[in-house]
């Protein structure tokens, strides 16, 4: 377990989450991708707060400050982000981002 | 200097440590993989939940045993459960989860991202800690016989006074967020 071996893991975490932001239908899984992409960059914060020595204006703990706000705003931006895909079901009956075409043209 | 402060890092995390971390590190990828590709949008979310703990997992093996609190209540607990509501709200359960058509472009540059990042992280000269570097930095006295500082008192300290005006945006930022889902649910049933 070194600093390479859990940035790796939070690449490939990073990677998956890319993939299933860019490629699936469905908003929901959009949205869960987007909150993979959020994990890895925390965990990539707390992996350099945990093995790096800090400069500058920074402490030991400024990576896990980091992520504390990350979840912060990741939970916010849930929230709006399921209201909004309700929204988009109650009116148009689908859940699928290439099907809210409303304002295309 | 900083090659040698590796190697006795490296020498230092019992094989215990290692086997749990590729386990968790498993899982987790593992788990993140499941959630992009399972045909049922129910059990991507379940996989989800699976993922968040695991990461809570490599939390706590980080150090970071606040995180690995924070990370169970709010995404095990919270969000878990959100996205879960909306996946049965919106029946998209019946539809599957189905690609759009920039299936092999979104695979290309996630790989692309992968490798890059893999090259740049491999390439960088860290400046790694020392054990006894930790301990002096985070100005905790009981090192001896490997007991665990706690750090939470100096988590609070940092919140409240260095980034006290971060911590109060994220107060607005959350008041916001509740007002703009409450207006967006509400509209669509007046």
């Amino acid at each position: 377990m070194s600093l390479e071996n859990v940035l790796l893991v939070g690449a490939v975490i990073f990677a998956i989450g890319l993939y299933g932001a860019l490629s699936k239908r469905s908003a929901i899984t959009v949205l869960m991708s987007l909150e993979l992409m959020f994990n890895a960059v925390n965990i990539t914060a707390v992996a350099l707060s945990h093995y790096v020595v800090p400069t500058g204006p920074a402490s030991l703990l400024t990576g896990q400050i980091f992520a504390i706000f990350i979840i912060t705003v990741a939970a916010a931006e849930v929230a709006l982000g399921v209201a909004i895909v309700i929204a988009v079901y109650r009116s148009r009956q689908t859940a699928f981002v290439t099907d809210a075409n409303q304002m295309r043209h | 200097m900083g090659q040698e402060i590796a190697a006795g890092m490296t020498q230092d995390t019992p094989l215990i440590i290692d086997i749990a971390f590729w386990i968790i590190a498993l899982s987790a990828i593992g788990s993140s993989i499941a959630v992009v590709q399972t045909r049922d949008l129910f059990r991507a979310a379940l996989f989800l939940a699976a993922a968040f703990l695991s990461i809570a997992g490599l939390f706590v093996l980080l150090r970071a045993e606040f995180l690995a609190v924070v990370q169970i209540l709010i995404y095990v607990g919270a969000i878990s459960v959100l996205i879960i509501f909306a996946v049965l709200t919106t029946r998209d359960v019946e539809h599957g989860n189905p690609s759009n058509m920039l299936r092999i472009p979104a695979a290309i540059l996630a790989i692309l991202f992968l490798v890059v990042a893999s090259i740049t992280m491999l390439n960088t000269d860290w400046n790694l800690l020392s054990q006894s570097d930790a301990a002096a930095v985070s100005g905790v006295e009981g090192e001896a016989g490997g007991e665990v500082p706690d750090l939470i008192p100096s988590i609070a300290e940092l919140l409240l006074q260095d980034y006290v005006l971060v911590f109060e945006v994220a107060s607005v930022l959350l008041l916001a967020t509740i007002v703009g889902a409450l207006v967006l649910v509400r509209r669509g049933s007046g």
